[in-house]
This record gives C-alpha cells, sequence and structure tokens, in this order.
C-alpha cells in the first residue's frame, strides 16, 4: 500500500525503550509511581479541595460556628446545592445564626465559589474525600453537625491559608474594637 | 432509522452500522452511523448530543461568576484553557484590564495545559490503533506531573476554575516554580523517549500515513482549526494571529504538516509540545512580582455594560470562543461557546470516506475531541 518497508527495526526500538523501562523500575524507585491505595495514600497538596465545611471557633460547634446564615453562598453557588434557614428566637425575630445549613454533596461540584463570596470566612474547602455512602439520599446531604469543624482542623489541613485567615480577623477586631472604644470616649466627653 | 440507507437501485449491497455511543474508542458517548460496503466507509454521519447538558442556557440564568466552574467541564482535559477563554470575553466586554503577573500565570498554565493535553491524546491515539495499555500508561505518567502541579495551585487536577475577571484567584504557592521548571527541564526527555517508542514504528507507520487525508482547502473551508488545521499546512495559530494576552513576548513557531493526514495530525502535537516548552522556560523565566488580581474588580454581582463581545484563543483542540451579549443584567442575556472540537469533527465524513472500518477510529482518535465540548 505505502512505501515502507516492513523491517521491524522501528519496533524493535520501541521494545529497547520498554525493556529499559522494566529493568529500570527494579532499581530505581521513581519508575515505582503507582500508590497501593488505601493501604498508602498520597500527601496532598495544601490547596487540594473536595467539599466544603462550615469553620467553628472555640469548642462550642453550635454557639460558635461563625456562619451569620447571610445566605451569600447559597445564592451564588452555581449548583444550588446549599440550604440555608435562618434561626429565629421565640419572638420570631431572625438572628445572625444559621437553623439549617445543608449541603448536597451529590450535586457539589467543588468549585469553592462558596468560599471566595464568603464575607465572613466561615466556610472553607476541606480535603477529606472518603464520604463514600451506601444509601442514595440522606447519607450524601451533610448536615449543620456534620459540616462543623473547629478552626483547629482548618489549621492542621491547611496551614498556610488559615494563618492568613486568622491574621485577618484578628486585625478585623482589633479595629472594631478600637472603632467602639472611641464611640464611647465620644459618648463620655459628650 | 437514520434515513442513511442507499436507495434500492444501488447495485451494492450496503450494511449501515451504528457505532457507539458506548463505544470504547469513540471516546465519550459519540454516535457515528456508518454505512459500508463490505468494510469500505461509504458514508458516515456523526450523532452527537448524548453529553448534553444545556451549558449555555444554564449560563444565562446564572451570575457571570458562577459560569466559570461550569467552563471547566466543556473540555475537561483543558479545564485552564477554558476559563481563560471566558473571563477573556467578560474582561472585554467590561473593559478589565489584567495585572502582568496574571498574564504570565495564564500563559504558562496555558502552555502546561496544551502540554498535559497533547500527551494524553498521544497515549488515547495509540491506544485507538491497538496499543492500548503501554503508551497511554507513559503519558499518563507524565501527564501526572503537570496534574499534580494544577493540583497543588488550584486545589483541583481537572476542573481547576482559577481564573477569574482581572487575573487569578491566588497566587502561587511556595516552591511551585521550581517545581514547574522541573517538569517543564524534564518534559524533553519523555518527549524523545515517546519518539523512540514510536515515531519509527512500522505498525503504526503503515496504519497513520496517508490515512484519513484533509487538504488544506478543504480544513478551511469547514472552518477547522488547531493542530488539525495546522498538520494539513495552513500557518493559522491565533497566538500568533491575535497574539491574545502576552503572546507576543515570546519566541515559539508555529509547526506544520505537509500531508494533512492521520501521522501529520500525530506528530504535530510532539512539534507543539516542544513549542510549548519554550514558551514556559520563557515565561518561568520571566515571570514577574506583583498582584494577580486586578483590585477595582468585584468578581460578585457583576453587571457589565450594555454590549457584546467575543473572545477567542487558541486552546489544544483549537479555536475556542466565547460570545456574549449583556444587557447590564446580573447574567449574560446570550452565552455562546464556539467548540473547537465539534466544528473540527463535522470534517469527519470527508476524511473517513473510502477507508476502511478499522481506520475510521483512528481518524477519530486524530481530531482530538471531548463529547464534554462537542454536546455541551
Amino acid at each position: 500500500m505505502k512505501g515502507v518497508a516492513f523491517l521491524g527495526l522501528g519496533i524493535l526500538k520501541g521494545m529497547v525503550v520498554t525493556g529499559k523501562n522494566w529493568v529500570r523500575s527494579y532499581f530505581d524507585s521513581d519508575r515505582l509511581i503507582t500508590v497501593e491505595y488505601p493501604e498508602a495514600k498520597m500527601q496532598l497538596p495544601e490547596n487540594s479541595r473536595n467539599f466544603p465545611f462550615l469553620v467553628f471557633d472555640g469548642d462550642n460547634a453550635e454557639a460558635n460556628l461563625r456562619c451569620t446564615s447571610c445566605k451569600t453562598c447559597e445564592k451564588e453557588c452555581p449548583p444550588k446545592c446549599i440550604r440555608i434557614v435562618t434561626a429565629k428566637d421565640e419572638k420570631g425575630k431572625p438572628f445572625k445564626h444559621p437553623e439549617v445549613f445543608d449541603i448536597d454533596i451529590s450535586t457539589c461540584m467543588s468549585c469553592q465559589i462558596c468560599v471566595e463570596v464568603c464575607p465572613f470566612d466561615a466556610i472553607k474547602m476541606d480535603s477529606a474525600y472518603e464520604y463514600a455512602a451506601i444509601t442514595r439520599f440522606d447519607a450524601l446531604v451533610l448536615t449543620k453537625r456534620e459540616l462543623a469543624k473547629p478552626n483547629e482542623y482548618y489549621k492542621k489541613i491547611k496551614p498556610v491559608e488559615a494563618a492568613e485567615v486568622d491574621a485577618r480577623l484578628e486585625a478585623d477586631r482589633k479595629k472594631k474594637e478600637e472603632a467602639s472604644k472611641k464611640k464611647a470616649a465620644a459618648n463620655v466627653g459628650g | 432509522m437514520s434515513g442513511l440507507l442507499v436507495g434500492d437501485d444501488e447495485k451494492r449491497e450496503l450494511l449501515e452500522v451504528s457505532l457507539g455511543p458506548q463505544h470504547p474508542s469513540t471516546h465519550g458517548v459519540f454516535r457515528m452511523n456508518a454505512v459500508l460496503d463490505g468494510e469500505t466507509v461509504v458514508k458516515l454521519q456523526p450523532v452527537f448530543g448524548y453529553l448534553h447538558r444545556n451549558h449555555e442556557k444554564i449560563a444565562e440564568s446564572i451570575s457571570y461568576l458562577a459560569s466559570i466552574p461550569y467552563t471547566d467541564r466543556l473540555d475537561y482535559f483543558s479545564s485552564l484553557t477554558n476559563n481563560w477563554a471566558y473571563c477573556m470575553a467578560v474582561e472585554k466586554l467590561a473593559g478589565i484590564e489584567v495585572p502582568e503577573r496574571a498574564e504570565y500565570l495564564r500563559v504558562i498554565l496555558a502552555e502546561l495545559t496544551r502540554l498535559q493535553n497533547h500527551t494524553a491524546f498521544l497515549g488515547f491515539l495509540l491506544g485507538d490503533m491497538g496499543a492500548w495499555g503501554s503508551v497511554l500508561m507513559y503519558a499518563f505518567k507524565e501527564r501526572d506531573e503537570v496534574l499534580d502541579l494544577f493540583e497543588a495551585l488550584t486545589g483541583a487536577r481537572m476542573m481547576c476554575n482559577y481564573f477569574r475577571f482581572g487575573g487569578c484567584r491566588c497566587d502561587l504557592p511556595e516552591g511551585w516554580v521550581v517545581q514547574a521548571k522541573k517538569v517543564v527541564a524534564n518534559y524533553p526527555a519523555f518527549l524523545d523517549e515517546m519518539e523512540q517508542l514510536l515515531v519509527g514504528n512500522e505498525i503504526l507507520v503503515s496504519r497513520a500515513q496517508g490515512v484519513g487525508i484533509l487538504s488544506g482547502e478543504r480544513a478551511i473551508a469547514g472552518a477547522m482549526s488547531g493542530p488539525g488545521l495546522r498538520a494539513s499546512g495552513v500557518d493559522y495559530d491565533i497566538r500568533k494571529v491575535d497574539s491574545y494576552g502576552i503572546y507576543d513576548r515570546f519566541s515559539f513557531q508555529v509547526p506544520l504538516g505537509d500531508h494533512g493526514d492521520t501521522y501529520d495530525r500525530l506528530m504535530i502535537r510532539f512539534l507543539e509540545m516542544r513549542e510549548s516548552i519554550k514558551i514556559l522556560e520563557q515565561a518561568l523565566g520571566g515571570l514577574p512580582g506583583g498582584e494577580v488580581m486586578n483590585p477595582k474588580v468585584k468578581i460578585r454581582n457583576m453587571r457589565p455594560p450594555v454590549g457584546e463581545a467575543y473572545a477567542r484563543l487558541e486552546a489544544p483542540k483549537g479555536e475556542l470562543g466565547f460570545y456574549i451579549i449583556s444587557d447590564k443584567g446580573p447574567s449574560p442575556y446570550r452565552y455562546r461557546v464556539r467548540p473547537p472540537s465539534l466544528i473540527n469533527l463535522t470534517l469527519l465524513e470527508e476524511m473517513c470516506v473510502g477507508l476502511k472500518l478499522a481506520d475510521l477510529m483512528i481518524v477519530l482518535g486524530s481530531i482530538d475531541i471531548v463529547l464534554g465540548e462537542v454536546d455541551r
């Protein structure tokens, strides 16, 4: 059909490459790239992201949740997998706390837009990935209780990013304190 | 039936075969209705739409920002170039400037994307030719190095979602440039090995040379773009034609093919990867400091002024364009993607008529399609 003489030299050359790699795999650990999951796991980079979680300070997951139920993430979420219901006190007046905060991780596409738009650094990306479930519905909807994780956990999985966030929050808090002090001083003076 | 079958007056005995949508070498859920005379292809009708996800209509109902993760899922092999093309269109529409460092990062990531896309392409095409497994594993081993870089920077290996209007989402983590330089420095050795493995191989040569010839004239008439067009000898690379971003600062060549056959389409990828490495070396060496995000831009609640914009770039598979019309609302009034895979695919019948059925798969593989982009 075409003018290629079938001498097999090209094939032999290719075989030499394969052979070299095979022999080297016995001596060179760079050639053994397979990680035997689940016995061994790869070290994930800090930026690695999977599903979001909610950050709380201190040790009370319910009271110290950073989320103020402003619903910015719910509005911005591209596949609309977040559901928030604002908490109400006895008189029926809403206050800044989520009564319900659900993320349907079967719909979530791990885009981290919720993290970017959150004005309170309350939602962050987790790098945990073993979420397999044996039921199709409820098990894949993470509720507030499952989503809430302490700031220490955040610091552990993303040390650099968490340090930045902590510094920023601390600066904001100080600014606010000073402002309120000034205000109080002005009130006393007036 | 599809209406492809030839009338009774035909003397030959023809057979209509439906290939796909669940066929391992159709690269996704793609179907071809082929009319065969013996083993020779007489007619071919591509059938697509099995992976339609309504991307364009969804984009018209969500905010400008929320479309970026959806663009990742068009051509899922090269999410970063998709992000860039979309951001470029919005930046054009809203008149947003991009800082210098972000422009460099965009070029670096786009070229890394091209590297890993073409590397995977080699593996898949050789898989179509019957060398299933070994070449793909060589390719994926190297591609993983690039994906590790993506993960360290963007957090995801494939759905990167990294570029934003007016820059990039975050700055490089520590040690990234060193690692990237290492990966780029190791790449030529991998390409040499790959060439040794493949280029002279008689089976590859006799299966690929002279198969699926597309003349430059017909490629232009069919609006083909990307490596497939250049393999037919047409000198058209949007990086050179538009020199979008900062591509005019780097010296690189546009490799061209002679024959426009499958072999040329394969080899042109090797040459393009070598040029990409050149660009990467220059860009990584000259990476300036500074901001990665234009501080004036608020990515939330974006409402670009009334108008329309079309932005295009040279994605690994060809010309990727985004056309957006804004009516100053929170989401685009009209949103349209010009996907290279779909338009390159329209020339499939022309390349395949007269070939054997087994060659059909190779020609399809050599166009380099991703069904996420064909069907959107």
